[in-house]
This record gives structure tokens, sequence and C-alpha cells, in this order.
């Protein structure tokens, strides 16, 4: 569980983060949606520690990560996987490698068990034959999934996605979110996804919280979400034809 | 230029200078693992020095040989020993041309590479995945490229120095400026092995600065693909005006 307090952020004189504050359950795939520009991404930068917080406290698990030192932070982020936009996968390495990478740095695994388990990973995440494959040779839903395995790697405790479906298409869209949902319950994570995609939205978030003018702006369930009146986030709720056509049938 | 301006100027300056000496801090730390840093020492060592052993083989012949015919063409002056032009061509090759300007040709070749490298990196959030992970980014990857560049860059100068007074040698052979045997008295004449020691010295520090400058300019790119071929550039111009700084000061310091 994490638990985050009136953090805010400032960039010049922006304020991108205003005083946030949320409550992410575990077990759970905690959504924060929002439009474009809103302050998701730097929100999420701001829970990893790649972005300093200009106030406000983090708390992962009853641990401050606010007032940890680098060490401190650096042995908390074993415990995180995060999903990039791009899949942020090492050019260099291949997908099996890229997978094993956490493992060979931070486990004093023999090579074969490093590969059984990049294996197992890679099955989990239906990519069962592509080991040898290097990042520049794979689709881009291929390498969300290749970003998932290597997320998973090391049984994080904690998984952060950042626009999964971005650049995909509905089908692959799905099957990346059906992916998170899974692992979610499997290994009992607590999950934080961005996204401003509706579908996956519906499909796959237990809590959601938008974010509006680096403000939250509502929080509630995935049923809440469709009964919700706030103005900001009916507009971006309701944003696209097809979403309009579905809350007049409802109606 | 207003005095604020100056500031500006100035205060940039000692943040980037600031910034700097704090990546090189943090990556001058005990990497996670051993056996890591060695493999990516080892791959670093084939790209900076192996690769760059055609580039640098090429020029120092050829200009070893070009320095030779030029000195002969000047030389014509009878109080001249005609072994002089051996001599021109040792120390021409021994004092600044192996270690400075085959330093500045590196950091076009490999500064550059390390730039864009790093730039891509940062730009497709390849590092925030290390930092996230839990690795220390700048010493996963900004230390072996430092500690290569140390390591190997000084063997490639030796080589540069062989290959041009080998080219020299050439010269006096395919060419009638200079008879082989003055050339090779005039190598041996006046010797002085203290200037070995001097372009060592030069190339250790010149290595140091063209692998460190690049990584940081690298390291710190934001944006897009426009921004990794501006710190690419970036890398190239600073590495230089800090080399041939540096240049002047050891000159000064090593041969006063």
């Amino acid at each position: 569980m994490i638990e985050i307090g009136n953090i805010s952020k400032v960039f010049g004189d922006r304020k991108i983060i205003s005083e946030v504050s949320m409550y992410l359950e575990t077990g759970k795939v905690n959504m924060v949606i929002g439009q474009s520009g809103a302050g998701k991404s730097v929100l999420l930068k701001c829970l990893v520690g790649l972005v300093e917080t200009d106030g406000g406290e983090i708390w992962y698990d009853g641990r401050n990560f606010t007032d940890m030192d680098y060490e401190q932070k650096k042995e908390l982020r074993k415990e995180i996987g995060m999903l990039f936009q791009g899949g942020a996968l090492f050019d260099s390495l291949t997908v099996e490698e890229n997978v094993a990478f956490p493992l060979e740095m931070f486990t004093n695994m023999s090579k074969s068990e490093r590969l059984d388990r990049a294996n197992f990973c890679l099955k989990r995440v239906n990519l069962p034959n592509s080991n040898k494959l290097f990042p520049d040779e794979i689709s881009g839903g291929m390498k969300k999934r290749v970003a998932i395995a290597r997320a998973i790697a090391m049984n994080p405790k904690y998984l952060f996605c950042d626009e999964p479906n971005s650049g995909l298409d509905p089908q692959t869209s799905i099957v990346i979110d059906n992916l998170i949902r899974e692992i979610t319950l499997e290994y009992n994570m607590t999950t934080v996804v961005i996204s401003h995609d509706m579908n996956s939205v519906m499909e796959i978030s237990d809590n959601i919280f938008f974010i509006f003018s680096g403000q939250k702006w509502w929080e509630g369930k995935r049923n809440d979400l469709l009964k919700a009146d706030n103005k900001e986030l009916c507009d971006f709720v309701y944003a696209s034809t097809f979403m309009k056509e579905f809350k007049d049938f409802r109606k | 230029m207003s005095i604020f301006g100056k500031n500006a100027r100035m205060i940039n300056i000692l943040t980037h200078l600031g910034a700097y000496f704090l990546m090189l801090r943090k990556a001058f730390t005990k990497p996670e693992k051993m056996k890591i840093f060695f493999k990516r020492l080892s791959v670093e060592i084939e790209l900076i020095g192996v690769d760059s052993l055609a580039l640098v083989s090429i020029l120092s012949l050829f200009m070893g040989a070009v320095i030779l015919i030029q000195s002969a063409y000047n030389f014509e002056n009878p109080l001249i020993p005609a072994y002089a032009e051996g001599v021109a061509t040792r120390d021409s090759m021994l004092l600044e041309f192996s270690p400075t300007i085959i330093c500045l040709i590196l950091v076009g070749k490999v500064g550059s590479s390390i730039a864009s490298e790093l730039g891509t990196m940062r730009v497709t959030e390849q590092i925030d995945a290390l930092q996230i992970m839990g690795v220390n980014p700048v010493n996963h990857l900004v230390l072996p490229k430092i500690v290569a560049g140390v390591l190997i860059i000084p063997f490639l100068i030796l080589a540069s120095m062989t290959l041009g007074i080998f080219g020299g040698y050439l010269a006096t052979l395919i060419t009638d400026s200079v008879s082989t045997n003055k050339y090779i008295y005039g190598l041996q004449y006046g010797f002085v092995p203290y200037y070995i020691v001097y372009a060592l010295t030069k190339t250790v520090v010149f290595a140091f600065i063209l692998t460190s400058v690049s990584a940081y300019h690298g390291y710190n790119a934001k944006g897009g693909a426009l921004e990794v071929g501006r710190s690419s550039t970036k890398a190239v111009v600073y590495s230089t005006i800090v080399i041939i700084l540096f240049n002047l000061i050891l000159t000064k310091l090593l041969l006063n």
C-alpha cells in the first residue's frame, strides 16, 4: 500500500502538482487518469523518486520514501517494477538479457538460474520464442510485454505503469491491460497505472483518481465514474462520440 | 553585454561545472557488481580503443610522412644538418601530433559516440529504467567509459607515435627528399625519453576529459532526437576547448 500526503511539485513558476493525497491499495489496480499535461506523469515520477517533490510525503507500507537517503531509496527501488511508455528496453541486450538484467545485478543466481527465471517471466507474458531477439526486432506490443516481464522478474511489491497502451492497437491494448490486472492479483502488488485511455479504465481499474490542473479532482470506483456529475471529469470521460453515445444509451 | 548577462553566463558555467563534478562523484563509487563492471569495461575498451585503431593508424602514418616532406621542404638551408628532418618528425609526433591532435580526433569519433549513446538512453528512458531498478546509472554507464578511455587511449597514442615515425621512414623510401640513413640518425639524435612521459601524461588527462565531458553532455540530454544531436555537438565542442586549455597548462607545467 502506498500513501501520498499533500505532495506538490513546482517547475519554475508553474505548479504542476498541487497538494495531491491518495491511498493506493495493495492487490488493486489504482488508475490515475486525466488530460495530457494534467501532471499525471510528473506525479508518477515523484512517486518513484525520479523527480523530487517540493512538499508532502510518500509512504511505502509505512516507510517514508521522502525522508530516505540515496542508499535507502536504492534498496526500496528493488521492490519496484516500472513499465515505461516506450518500454525503455536496453538496446544492446537481447530480450532474454533485458529480463535477466535486474537478476544479474542484484541476485547471486547462476547464469542458468537467471535464464530460467527470465524464460519463466517471458512465458508469463506470452512471449516464449523471442528470447534471442533485440528490442529493435520486435513490435511495440511485444516491447511492452518484455518490459512487463523485466518489471516482474524481481517479484516486485509495487508496479508502476506509465501509459501502458500508448501507441498500441485496441486488441493489443486489451492484452496488455489484462496482463497488468492478472499480474497484480497473482503477485498481490500495489499497481499504479497512468492512463487517459477510457477503455483501460473501464477494463481493469479498481480505484480511479482523476487529476485536473495538477490537483486530485475526483476519486472513486469504476461504477462511480459513470454516475459522477463532476463537470471536468464528465468532460474528460465523455470526450469521445462513442462515450457520449454510451452515456445517452444508459440514460 | 550587460553586467546581468555576464553574471547569468557565469552562473550557467558554474552550474554546469558543479553538475559535472557531482556526476564524477557518483561515477567514482564502488560498482554494484565487479563482474558486470569488468564486462562493460571490456566492451568499452573495444569500442573506444580497438575500433579507433584503424583511423589512428592511417592518420599517423600519413601525418608522419607529411611532416617529413614538409620539414625537408623548409630545411633547405645548408646550415641546417640533413638529419634535422628526422628530429623534427620525431619530436612533432611525440610532443604534439600523437598526444594532442589524435586526442582531438578521438573527441570527434569517441566523444560524439559516447554523447549520442547516453543521450539516446536518456530520451528513451533507459537511464530512468536503470534508476528505478536501484542501479546507479552514472556508475554503471559512465565509469566503464572513463576507465576504458584512460586505459586504452595511451596505447593508441604509443601506436600513433610509432606509426608516425614509420610513416616518415616510408616517405624517405618513396620520395628522395631525405636519405633514409640521415632520417634514422635524426630519429636517434638528442632523444629525450622524458618526452614520452610528457606525452603519455597529457594523453591520460585528455582521455579523462574527452570521455567524462562527452558523458556529461550525453547523460544530461533532454527532449528528443534533436537534443541528442545537440548534446553530441556540445560534447565535441566543449571537450575540444577543455583539451586545448589543458594542453597549454600541462605543457607549461611539464616542459618548464
